[in-house]
C-alpha cells in the first residue's frame, strides 16, 4: 500500500519541443492557480498530459475540476503558474485559441445545440466552405458525408444526419462530441464528466471511446468523480479537493482502493459514523462505516506523508 | 472493472438505428418550420378567393403583395433575429427614425436627398449595433434592452422632428435634388403584364432569398441557429456569439432602413408619431411563420409566409366587404394557432 506521488519531470515521453528538440509534455500545468475576486478556486495544481495517455482528474463537487478544465479550454485565464503546450508557455484568451492549439473539450452538457441537425452540430464553428468572397457557402453534401463516415468509425451507424441531435441518446451524443473533437485534429481531448449522467452500460461504451481516442494517439484528460470509471482507463491520476491538489499518481503506484479512499476522505466517513451512532439502531451500517474509516485512515496516513514530502521539494518551494 | 478488457465490445451498429427508422419525404417536409404557416396561407387564400370575386384579380393580388411586403421586409430581419434567440421591440419606431433622419437632415441643410438616405442607413445600422452591443455587454434580456430603445426612439422622433421641422410631421422634401431618383429606387412601381407591382415586393423577395441562402447554406447561418439554440454551447465550440448577435440586430436595422426609405419616398414626408405597434406585426409574422420565440428554430421563408398571411387577412376582409373591426381578432386567433403548432413541432424534435 504505497501510494507514491509522481514527479513532473519523470514523466517525459517521446514528444519533442519543435524548436529545441528536447523532450516535453504535450500539455503541462505547473503550480496553476485561479481566483474569482477573493475566492480561491484553484491553487497550485501541477499535471501533465502526453500523447496516447489518459490523465484522470478526480474530485468531488466543488473540488475545482470545472475551473481547471475551463482554464485549459480557454474559457477562463489562470492567474498563477504556467500552462505549457509542447513546452511553450501559453495563455488562452478564448475557446477559439485553445481549439487552434489542438485542445478540444467535450463538455458535460456536450456543447451541442439540440434543435440543430447532427451534421450542423458536428461542424459547428468549423464549417467547411466552398467558393470565395461574399459567395462563400457551406459544402453541405461533403459535411454530411464526413459526419456519417466519422460516426460510423466510432460505431454509430446513422441513416439520417439531418435529424436533430436532441433525438439521440446521451451516449450517442457523447460519441458525436468525441468524434467531432477527434476529426478536427484535437491533440488534447478534455472530457468533462462524460459518464456522470449515464447508466452502467452507456458508461462502458463511453469508456471504450476514451480508449479509442487514446489509441489514436490523443492525450486525454478525463474528468470524473467516479474512481471506478477512472481507474481502468487512466494512466495518471490527479486528485483535487477544495481547489487544491491532494495527490498526483502514476497508475503503477496506486490501487483502486487507495484511489477510492483518497477520494472519499477519512474525515467525512468518520463524521457519518458519528451521526449514525447518534441516531442509534443502525448497528450494522455503523459497523460497516467504522470498518471503512479504519481502512481509509491507514491509507491516507501514507498519502499525507508523501504530500508533505512533495511540498518540501524544491520544485514547490 | 479492474482492467480495460472487461469493457463491453463495440456494438456493430448503434441501438438508436432501429428505434428511429427512416423518415419518408412527406414526414421530412412536415418537419419544416414553415409548414404550419404554409397550410394556413393556402387555407386562407382559398377561403377569401371563395367569398370574394375581386380577391383573385391581378390588381388585388398586387395590392395584397404590397401590403405583405411592407410587413415582410421587416419580418426577414426579425425572423433571423428570432432564430438567433433575441427579439427587437424597437423595429416599428426605428423604421420611422430612419425615414425622419433622411428627411430632416437633407431638408435642414438643403442637401441632395441621397445624402440623407446614406445617413439614414448609418443611423439604422447604428441603432441595431447599439441594441446588440448593450445586449451582449449587459446580458440583459432583449425584451428590456429593446423596450428601452423603443421608448427612447419614440421620444426622439417626436422631439427632434418638432425641434428641427417645427411640426409633428417632417417637412416636405419633394423639391430637393435627388428626390426623384430616390423615389424611383424606393417607391416606384414596375408593370408586369399591365399590373402595377410596387418595388417593395421585389425588395421583399430578394431579401427573403438572401436570408434563406445565408441561413441554410453559409456558416453564418449555422452560427445564427447555434446562438439561438444554445449560446453557451456555440461559444464553447468557437462560434463568435457576440458578433453574430450584434450582426443580427444590424441586419434588422438594414431592413428597417429599406422600409423607412420607402415610407419617406412613397410620399415626401413622414409623421413622427407613426410606427408604434408595428414591431408586433413583424414579430407576429415571424412567429406565424414558425420561428420559435426561444430561438434556434425557424426560417426566413416562414416569416415571409407569415407576412403574406397578414397581408391576405388585412386586404381580404376589405375585399370580402366585411367590417374591418374583425381583422385583429383573426390575427390574434392565427397567432395562437400558429404558436400551438410550433410548440408541438418543438416538443417532437426534443423528445422523440
Amino acid at each position: 500500500m504505497n501510494a507514491k506521488q509522481i514527479d513532473q519531470q519523470t514523466l517525459l515521453r517521446d514528444e519533442k519541443d519543435p524548436l529545441t528538440h528536447t523532450p516535453v509534455h504535450l500539455l503541462s500545468l505547473e503550480a496553476v492557480g485561479k481566483h474569482y475576486g477573493n475566492i480561491i478556486a484553484l491553487r497550485d495544481v501541477t499535471m501533465a498530459v502526453d500523447n496516447g495517455r489518459v490523465t484522470c482528474v478526480l474530485g468531488d463537487n466543488g473540488a475545482g475540476k470545472s475551473t481547471l478544465i475551463k482554464i485549459i479550454a480557454g474559457l477562463h485565464q489562470h492567474d498563477a503558474g504556467v500552462l505549457k503546450i509542447m513546452g511553450q508557455e501559453r495563455k488562452f484568451n478564448s475557446p477559439r485559441d485553445a481549439l487552434d492549439a489542438g485542445i478540444a473539450t467535450v463538455y458535460q452538457d456536450l456543447a451541442v445545440v439540440p434543435l440543430m441537425p447532427i451534421w450542423r452540430n458536428f461542424f459547428l464553428g468549423s464549417e467547411l466552405t466552398t467558393g470565395f468572397g461574399p459567395f462563400k457557402s457551406m459544402d453541405v453534401q461533403k459535411m454530411k458525408d464526413i459526419t456519417l463516415k466519422e460516426l460510423a468509425e466510432m460505431g454509430i451507424d446513422l441513416r439520417d444526419v439531418e435529424q436533430p441531435i436532441g433525438q439521440l441518446s446521451g451516449g450517442e451524443r457523447q460519441c458525436v462530441a468525441i468524434a467531432r473533437a477527434v476529426y478536427f485534429g484535437a491533440k488534447v481531448l478534455i472530457l468533462d464528466e462524460p459518464t456522470a449522467a449515464l447508466g452502467v452500460k452507456q458508461s462502458g461504451v463511453v469508456l471504450r471511446y476514451i480508449l479509442q481516442a487514446r489509441d489514436r494517439g490523443l492525450g486525454v484528460i478525463f474528468i470524473t468523480h467516479n474512481p471506478h470509471h477512472a481507474f481502468p482507463v487512466g494512466d495518471r491520476f490527479l486528485l483535487l479537493k477544495r481547489g487544491k491538489s491532494i495527490g498526483y499518481y502514476d497508475k503503477k503506484d496506486i490501487t483502486l482502493d487507495e484511489l477510492t479512499a483518497q477520494m472519499a476522505g477519512g474525515a467525512e466517513l468518520a463524521e457519518l459514523a458519528h451521526e449514525l451512532e447518534q441516531l442509534g439502531g443502525h448497528t450494522e451500517a455503523l459497523k460497516e462505516v467504522q470498518a471503512e474509516v479504519a481502512g481509509v485512515t491507514e491509507v491516507t496516513d501514507v498519502a499525507d506523508t508523501s504530500d508533505a514530502s512533495r511540498e518540501n521539494s524544491p520544485r514547490h518551494a | 472493472m479492474a482492467n480495460t478488457a472487461t469493457l463491453p465490445p463495440a456494438p456493430a451498429s448503434a441501438p438508436g438505428d432501429e428505434r428511429i427508422g427512416r423518415r419518408s419525404p412527406i414526414q421530412k417536409f412536415l418537419g419544416r418550420p414553415e409548414v404550419g404557416a404554409l397550410v394556413g396561407a393556402v387555407v386562407l387564400f382559398i377561403f377569401f378567393a371563395s367569398v370574394s370575386q375581386t380577391f383573385t384579380q391581378p390588381n388585388a393580388l398586387a395590392t395584397i403583395l404590397y401590403g405583405s411586403s411592407t410587413i415582410g421586409i421587416m419580418a426577414v430581419g426579425v425572423s433571423l433575429l428570432m432564430i438567433g434567440g433575441e427579439f427587437d421591440l424597437s423595429t416599428g419606431v426605428a423604421v420611422i427614425s430612419s425615414a425622419l433622419t433622411a428627411s430632416l437632415f437633407s431638408w435642414n441643410f438643403s442637401l441632395n436627398a441621397w445624402v440623407g438616405v446614406v445617413l439614414a442607413l448609418v443611423v439604422s445600422l447604428g441603432i441595431g449595433f447599439i441594441n446588440g452591443w448593450i445586449l451582449v455587454k449587459t446580458k440583459l434580456p432583449s425584451f428590456i434592452v429593446t423596450l428601452a430603445t423603443f421608448l427612447m426612439l419614440t421620444g426622439l422622433n417626436l422631439a427632434l422632428t418638432r425641434l428641427i421641422g417645427g411640426s409633428v410631421s417632417s417637412p416636405s422634401i419633394s423639391k430637393l435634388d435627388g428626390f426623384d431618383s430616390a423615389h424611383a429606387v424606393f417607391a416606384s412601381s414596375i408593370s408586369i403584364g399591365g399590373v402595377e407591382v410596387k418595388i417593395t415586393v421585389f425588395f421583399w423577395i430578394i431579401l427573403v432569398a438572401i436570408a434563406s441562402w445565408v441561413l441554410l447554406r453559409t456558416k453564418v447561418g449555422n452560427w445564427i441557429f447555434a446562438v439561438g439554440g444554445d449560446a453557451n454551447a456555440a461559444r464553447a465550440v468557437g462560434v463568435p456569439v457576440t458578433k453574430t448577435k450584434i450582426g443580427l440586430f444590424m441586419a434588422v436595422g438594414f431592413c428597417g432602413w429599406i422600409l423607412g426609405m420607402h415610407n419617406l419616398f412613397a410620399f415626401d414626408a413622414v409623421q413622427s408619431g407613426e410606427g408604434v405597434g408595428n414591431e408586433f406585426l413583424y414579430i407576429i409574422a415571424a412567429v406565424i411563420g414558425g420561428c420559435l420565440l426561444t430561438g434556434g428554430y425557424g426560417s426566413a421563408v416562414g416569416g415571409a409566409i407569415g407576412a403574406f398571411i397578414f397581408g391576405m387577412a388585412n386586404k381580404g376582409i376589405v375585399y370580402a366587404q366585411w367590417n374591418p373591426d374583425w381583422f385583429k381578432f383573426f390575427l390574434g386567433l392565427m397567432l395562437l394557432l400558429a404558436t400551438i403548432v410550433n410548440l408541438i413541432v418543438k416538443r417532437r424534435a426534443e423528445l422523440k
